[in-house]
């Protein structure tokens, strides 16, 4: 069962807006569908609330301290207030301790611009952190292909831990050690292959520092250099939207947008990963007829001329039942009805299939 | 699919993936959701930590088993004798929806004589499960408020596939558990478009949207609305395996394929590449040089789905966008500019600037997408079928208020043995699939870098209990043979993943081990489907790997 939030309406007053809010919602959630921006660090839509970051507290009149916005549900009559100096100081020292033992590695970190560290140390204007302490040993391991883990990087805020338990149910992950040393990573260390990790890339898609990168892009673009294209992805028969980044006419990295689509940002590993074939040497490039058992390349007049004049001379001769065509399910619904079309209105003939039953 | 059209009218998922969460029971059968439609993996395991209780009903540990409440070990081929079995139970525990039955279906009297007397002991011995086993399930999906069905090519892969969607058909009306958010009856489509391809008629039964070629009206209206000289007949083609059949028989000579592998996709490989050689005339239409291209006369180079604008339809029924993010390589051209090429240059003409334009045709044509322009669809991110008209928002869930046949159709369907059965020469049981890193015959998942490391080779994966007395050990070199051929892999003994005692199992996508050259290309009478899903071998070991 999804959650479902009770439908009654609450009024809360945020910022001095009064805001309709849901029984159930918390006050995170209806700053976020309201636009108010409050920095957040440990916060994912897909995930639980979890209030490790500190860094999405507000006052609210009437509680003590200063509240958690994605734990604190909306109460009628709420009052809240999101920005005041003593919040933004206590989100600066936040940072300025996270930072304190961070690896700053902006200049050439692939999360570099799209980095909730990075965004909110700016936005606080943390220039000069005032604590430095000891720093992680370079944790990277690269024993997989495809994502890439520094965790001198880790900000502690579980997002991969909790994505890959949450949504994914596979445990890959959890916080081993204790103090200082405590970071997220496999049972005993273990690389991620040997953790059973299906390679979904959730815990790279939630991870917001550069601790956990995509291998395939890195060093292929930065991020406000990529064009985007929101499509639609091509393996199974789910359908996942997919955010494309390409730069110079290239793939260099595939994510899904979150809340859009069937999968609200999810991706499976074919879908995140799946897609250096297109940019693969071996891809056919040139139109080819086999001449004297030899493949030889042709134009494309020349190809389509060829096959125009074969499947006109056996239809003449063998009747157009004497000719079939395989469509695919690859393809796209425009294209797949031109092709039964040009076989039964061009040709002449039912006999075209798919492998809808394979 | 042809199964549950005559049950229901409609051979699509009835509900929506979002919609699976509602459930209060989800029985789980002959799909390896997590890893064949791993996002609906992920709705499965989200609805199981908010209560929904999953049901896994399939020869081999899947991995969603990990997060079901049970899992049933059935043996391939026998799902029409265990649905029955829990319908006899369901009905005689009073737990049978009447007035659902009386209001909207038909049919239930036949079904009501199969089911009454069922021997439910004789079933438990058919499907290798215990009779207490079929009873739980059957309690707890015929006492849930709302019960779910998911299933894929672990019903329909077989000899017996349409009988076995029937039977499914038969568990959700017998409950009522059709028609309303986190019930129906839940096909899990394979391929990204395999429900587009459907819907525009790339199949030799029927016309876009499933019109009937039979009726002379209908067809010829189409033959009007195309301007075509040819007289179309008004009976059905052939299908791919009929094709492949016809084609060793020499009546079939000339052969377009468009983005397929059949040399490796498809049942019986040997008798596959007979017929590709049989054939006069070949045309492959690829983005790499497949397996089958090397029986083409013309190899013509495509686009993929990166470098096109069109439409897919998903599992749902969700009509979405394709957009262009890069350009194909070379002169590689999208398949339907090389179509619209190859149709002028035989007489045809089409005309059309863009893919919209072609939208706007198929939606004159096919009723379902009747109301889908580009315009609403970029508008909405995607309208489910069916979308008559304009105005019409798509539709979620189908046969809400009646079933889009009018009554909901009951067939007395029982269980029909496999033509493959073990014997003493061939004792085990082979069921074919997919693999999470691995997509259908690997052209696109073996040429990217990355998922190609982590998953590059065959394997036969088989339980500790029939390893053992073979001597085979995880990592052997083993020899499977079937009467149709022999494929050599490496076997996986006891993992994860392990199939039930007696029952091996091999994925499907390697080309240096094709499984489907041991398996056998007969089809299920009705829907054609071979039946994948069975095949009697015999495994022997050949060595143990020096390491």
């Amino acid at each position: 069962m999804t959650t479902t939030f009770d439908t009654t309406t609450l009024t809360v007053t945020i910022d001095g807006r009064r805001i309709a809010a849901r029984t159930g919602q918390t006050v995170l959630e209806v700053c976020r569908e309201n636009s108010i921006h409050i920095p957040t660090l440990c916060y994912d839509p897909r995930l639980k609330p979890y209030g490790g970051c500190r860094l999405c507290i507000v006052e609210i009149e009437g509680l003590r301290g200063y509240p958690t916005s994605c734990t604190t549900t909306v109460a009628d009559g709420m009052v809240v207030t999101t920005e005041s100096e003593a919040l933004f100081e206590l989100r600066r020292s936040v940072i300025e301790l996270l930072l304190s033992d961070h690896k700053v590695d902006c200049l050439t970190c692939q999360s570099s611009g799209q980095c909730g560290l990075q965004d909110t140390a700016y936005e606080h204007a943390v220039e000069m952190p005032r604590f430095s302490g000891e720093l992680h040993v370079e944790f990277i391991e690269s024993e997989n292909p495809l994502i890439a883990r520094d965790l001198t990087k880790c900000i502690m805020c579980g997002r991969c831990v909790r994505i890959c338990a949450e949504v994914e149910g596979r445990y890959v992950y959890g916080f081993t050690d204790r103090g200082f040393d405590s970071l997220p990573n496999t049972p005993y260390g273990v690389p991620l292959h040997d953790a059973y990790c299906e390679f979904c890339g959730q815990c790279v898609s939630t991870c917001p520092t550069g601790a956990l990168s995509n291998k395939l892009g890195k060093f292929k673009g930065r991020i406000w250099e990529v064009e985007h294209t929101e499509t639609t992805c091509g393996y199974c028969g789910v359908g996942c939207t997919l955010d494309v980044s390409t730069k110079n006419g290239k793939v260099i990295d595939v994510t899904a947008p979150l809340e859009r689509g069937v999968n609200g940002g999810n991706l499976c590993a074919k879908g995140r990963y799946g897609w250096g074939y297109t940019h693969s040497p071996d891809r056919l490039t040139t139109p080819l007829v086999r001449r004297d058992g030899e493949l030889v390349e042709v134009t494309w007049d020349e190809a389509i001329a060829e096959i125009a004049e074969r499947l006109t001379a056996i239809r003449d001769e063998h009747g157009p039942e004497s000719i079939g065509g395989l469509a695919s399910a690859k393809c796209t619904n425009e294209e797949n009805y031109l092709f039964q079309k040009v076989l039964r209105a061009g040709i002449g003939t039912h006999n075209i299939d798919h492998c809808a039953r394979l | 699919m042809a199964g549950l059209a005559a049950a229901f009218g409609s051979g699509a998922m009835t509900n929506s993936i979002a919609d699976l969460g509602e459930a209060d029971v989800a029985l789980v059968i002959g799909s390896n959701t997590a890893e064949a439609h791993p996002i609906i993996g992920i709705e499965l395991k989200r609805a199981a930590k908010n209560g929904t209780r999953i049901i896994m009903v399939d020869p081999r540990r899947v991995r969603l088993a990990d997060h079901a409440e049970r899992w049933v070990a059935i043996k391939p081929g026998t799902n029409t004798a265990f649905l029955n079995a829990m319908m006899s139970i369901i009905l005689a525990e009073g737990l049978a929806d009447h007035a659902f039955i009386a209001e909207r279906t038909e049919g239930f009297d036949a079904l009501r004589r199969l089911i009454e007397d069922y021997d439910v002991d004789a079933a438990a011995e058919i499907c290798g499960v215990t009779a207490e086993e079929i009873r739980q399930v059957a309690l707890a999906y015929g006492s849930a408020g709302k019960a779910s069905i998911v299933y894929s090519m672990g019903i329909t892969q077989h000899t017996s596939g349409t009988e076995q969607v029937r039977a499914i058909a038969n568990l959700a009306m017998l409950t009522g558990n059709i028609g309303r958010p986190g019930t129906g009856v839940n096909p899990l489509r394979g391929q990204n478009n395999v429900q587009g391809a459907c819907d525009l008629a790339c199949l030799p039964n029927c016309l876009p949207g499933y019109q009937p070629l039979t009726e002379r009206g209908t067809l010829d209206r189409f033959c009007d609305y195309w301007e075509t000289d040819h007289e179309l007949p008004a009976e059905s083609g052939l299908t791919l395996v009929e094709m492949m059949d016809a084609a060793v028989a020499g009546e079939l000579k000339a052969l377009y394929i468009m983005g397929e592998n059949p040399a490796v996709a498809d049942p019986n490989q040997t008798h596959v590449l007979e017929a590709l050689e049989a054939l006069d005339f070949v045309v492959v239409q690829d983005i790499f040089m497949t397996e089958t291209a090397a029986f083409a006369d013309v190899i013509l180079p495509a686009a993929t789905f990166l470098e096109k604008e069109g439409t897919f339809t998903n599992t749902e029924r969700r009509i979405q966008r394709v957009r262009k993010a890069v350009d194909a390589p070379g002169e590689a051209l999208a398949d339907g500019e090389i179509i619209l090429r190859l149709s002028r240059a035989i007489g045809l003409e089409m005309d059309y600037e863009t893919p919209a334009e072609v939208m706007r045709e198929m939606a004159e044509v096919t009723p379902q997408y009747g109301g889908v322009t580009y315009e609403r669809l970029e508008a909405t991110g995607g309208l489910q079928w069916p979308c008559p008209d304009a105005d019409h928002p798509g539709t979620p869930i189908l046969h809400a208020e009646r079933f889009t046949r009018g009554k909901g159709a009951f067939a007395a369907v029982d269980y029909v043995p496999s033509p493959e059965q073990v014997d003493t020469e061939r004792p085990l049981i082979l069921t074919t699939g997919r693999q999470l890193w691995n997509f259908h015959t690997n052209t696109m998942t073996d040429n990217s870098p990355g998922l190609a490391e982590l998953s590059d080779h065959p394997y036969i994966e088989m339980s500790r209990a029939d390893a053992e007395p073979l001597g085979i050990c995880d990592g052997d070199l083993v020899e499977m043979t079937s009467k149709h051929g022999t494929v050599t892999a490496h076997a996986h003994v006891g993992r994860e993943n392990a199939p039930k005692r007696g029952v091996v199992f091999m994925p499907f996508h390697f080309a240096d081990a094709p499984a489907n050259r041991v398996t056998s290309s007969a089809v299920d009478p009705t829907s054609k489907i071979p039946g994948l899903k069975v095949t009697a071998v015999r495994i022997t070991k050949v060595k143990t790997p020096s390491n």
